[in-house]
């Protein structure tokens, strides 16, 4: 794994496979549409927040769950009992 | 609960300190549409100047700001927030938070950035409830409880 992890691409290489228009199966990617479209989707012009909240909104409902489970299980777990 | 401290520089500091952190952290939320920013660094700011005048006013004082129980039912609210957005898009027939179906009458585009600032608002309550909460259930098997 870590042999492997010497051959990826570089950190912001555009000639990287994930930053392909077309990928090599010939499917579009999804990093172009989303740059070239997030503010006429959105009507918001930060890129970033359209990708984590409308694209991958669902991610992030997920990562808010996560949050909350764990505010949870320390209720859960320090609360003390009622005898 | 946590005694409230015996210097006078620490409480005047950080009970003056503490409105602008809660401004700050509101102007993080909102600002997520326009640069950095967001509903979980908003809702951690928020949550630090809570956990801030719990620390140094004590407990009792802090809660006349934001009650201990009500930490925990804030959090759950946050997440029924952004749960119940994508419900009330299901519920006109569109797909689980597709802002485009949000019943507020403008054109698509409009309806995804206030769908965006909705999910940040839920974010953000459920960040201040569940941090809060942390807090405050570490610090109930304090000695002076």
């Amino acid at each position: 794994m870590i042999s492997v992890s010497f051959h990826l691409p570089f950190h912001g290489d555009v000639h990287a496979p994930s930053h392909r228009e077309i990928s090599r199966t010939g499917s579009r990617g999804a990093a172009a549409y989303y740059i070239r479209n997030a503010e006429r989707d959105a009507k918001t012009i930060n890129m970033v927040t359209v990708t984590l909240a409308d694209y991958r909104g669902f991610d992030t409902l997920g990562e808010t769950v996560v949050v909350f489970t764990a505010g949870i299980v320390c209720y859960l777990v320090l609360r003390r009992r009622r005898e | 609960m946590i005694a409230p401290t015996d210097s006078p520089i620490i409480a005047v500091v950080s009970r003056g300190l503490a409105p602008f952190i809660q401004l700050f952290a509101l102007y993080v939320v909102f600002h997520g549409h326009y640069g950095p920013g967001g509903g979980f660094q908003g809702g951690a700011m928020f949550a630090a100047s809570l956990i801030l005048l719990r620390l140094s006013l004590g407990g009792e004082v802090a809660a006349y700001q934001f009650k201990n129980g009500w930490a925990t039912p804030l959090g759950a609210a946050g997440v029924a927030v952004f749960a119940g957005v994508g419900i009330l898009t299901m519920m006109r027939r569109g797909e689980y938070l597709n802002y485009a179906f949000l019943p507020l009458g403008l054109e698509a585009a409009s309806l995804r950035s206030f769908g965006i600032l909705f999910i940040e608002i839920g974010v953000a309550m459920a960040l201040i409830g569940t941090l809060v909460a942390i807090f405050d259930d570490l610090v109930k098997g304090h000695e002076s409880d």
